[in-house]
């Protein structure tokens, strides 16, 4: 069962050995040929087996998915930025007890049991990585997206972080500090973006809408 | 181990590819590993820490061609059988080895809820004073272990400062082991980006040269650290 597949031939001379989560998602729906089926058989077999020995509850798994495809996501993390902009206690709370201040809002668990945050200013921008595997607060933005917990990604963003924002259409100033958080331990970041001019009027709800998943790992500002 | 996991400043990985629109998974077997991952380690068999080791082990070629999800499956069926969870026969048949009796699962449904908003906190409470403060210059020890650790071979050698005492936590490099959590105190140290990749004012662009605004923040515990 630990053996693997070889490598699926790809036409397009575009493997996965970037580390990409799923080396064919952005031609999904024409490439379905290309998909390793004996991997989902492998998995569909596994699952039957661990069924079969009572080790695992068939409905704890679907749970476990349907929290994470459909209860737990960025929207949770876009609640806490808006509160901080609109509650300048808040946000002091926030930024002194991370972990706390996001649980007054019901949020907190598995992936962000240490929970810091940190904040961008116009001097300043931070940026979340986790170079040893893919550490990712999952109680604010939910499970993480497969470029950052790709090779490409992993790699560069200590030693190359303005080239990475560069890739993600975001050119700093020479003088802006750049503080790149490496979660090798158990310490989730969170990066709290700067308030977008000119919004102080938007409620806290209209505020929660501006704010994106990548804004809250560092490699967007609003 | 100095394994290919370690990837921080790494050339040669390709672009990033950011995908719009992108689903939770891409597939519902990816779905189903990520929750059998969860479910399993409800058993209390392994720790998150042996479960990155294990997943480190995965030969390197094979590491870097698998994706994501493809690693996740390998670690637990290793941790399985390692464990006696299962045996490897019963992983190539499909099949429940026979006389065995049914277990009850670990992780039922109803107890889901819990498991996500409860978590497993890994800080640890410990008479123990800090052995470093905020602000007190230290060095990263150059060490190379067989076995697991979260010091990255890039900081290893350098020089950094304390910037923040998260407190006690459990200590990864035995954990992983089964040899105990050894709780020790967490640092967030501040490296400057030019003591970590060099600051030289040569502008030829096949060499990097860090710039003095850019700051890596490595969390670290007490026994990575030297004064």
């Amino acid at each position: 069962m630990s053996s693997t597949e070889p490598a699926p031939h790809d036409p397009d001379g575009h493997d996965d050995a970037h580390g990409h989560g799923h080396p064919h998602a952005p031609h999904h729906g024409h490439a379905h040929q290309k998909v390793p089926s004996d991997l989902a058989l492998r998995v569909a077999a596994l699952e039957s087996l661990l069924t079969e020995k009572g080790l695992v509850d068939p409905a704890a798994l679907d749970a476990l998915v349907d929290t994470y495809e459909h209860q737990v996501g960025p929207r949770n993390g876009a609640k806490v930025v808006a509160r901080a902009w609109k509650d300048p206690a808040y946000k002091a709370r926030l930024l002194s007890d991370a972990t706390r201040a996001i649980a007054e809002l019901g949020f907190g668990g598995m992936q962000g049991e240490h929970m810091v945050a940190v904040e961008n200013t116009p001097n300043v921008h931070n940026l979340v990585v986790c170079t040893l595997c893919s550490c990712y607060p999952y109680t604010v933005l939910g499970l993480p997206p497969v470029w950052y917990k790709s090779a490409p990604y992993r790699s560069r963003a200590v030693i190359d972080p303005r080239g990475v924002l560069r890739e993600f259409g975001l050119e700093l100033a020479p003088e802006t500090e750049i503080r790149v958080w490496d979660s090798t331990a158990e310490i989730r970041y969170l990066v709290l973006p700067q308030q977008p001019v000119g919004t102080d009027h938007l409620d806290e709800e209209q505020l929660a809408a501006l704010v994106t998943r990548d804004a809250m790992i560092g490699v967007a500002r609003l | 181990m100095n394994g290919v996991h370690d990837m921080g400043g790494m050339h040669g990985l390709g672009a990033i590819e950011p995908e719009q629109h992108e689903p939770v998974f891409h597939e519902p077997w990816e779905a189903r590993v990520f929750a059998m991952v969860r479910a399993m380690g409800a058993w209390g068999k392994w720790n998150i820490d042996a479960s990155r080791f294990q997943r480190e082990q995965i030969p390197a070629a094979e590491y870097l061609r698998m994706s994501y999800y493809e690693k996740w499956l390998t670690g637990l069926c290793e941790l399985m059988v390692a464990q006696g969870l299962v045996t490897s026969s019963e992983l190539e048949t499909g099949k429940a080895a026979a006389g065995v009796p049914k277990s009850a699962p670990a992780l039922p449904a109803d107890k889901v809820p819990v498991l996500v908003s409860k978590g497993s906190p890994s800080n640890r409470t410990t008479s123990a004073t800090p052995r470093f403060t905020i602000g007190q210059p230290v060095r990263a020890r150059n060490m190379n272990p067989l076995g697991h650790t979260r010091l990255p071979r890039y900081a290893r050698g350098r020089p950094g400062v304390i910037d923040r005492v998260h407190g006690v936590f459990v200590f990864p490099d035995t954990n992983a082991l089964f040899q105990g959590e050894n709780p020790q105190h967490l640092y967030s140290v501040k490296f400057a980006a030019r003591e970590l990749w060099g600051g030289s004012a040569d502008t030829r662009d096949h060499v990097y040269s860090a710039i003095s605004a850019d700051y890596v923040y490595i969390d670290l515990w007490e026994s990575y650290l030297e004064p």
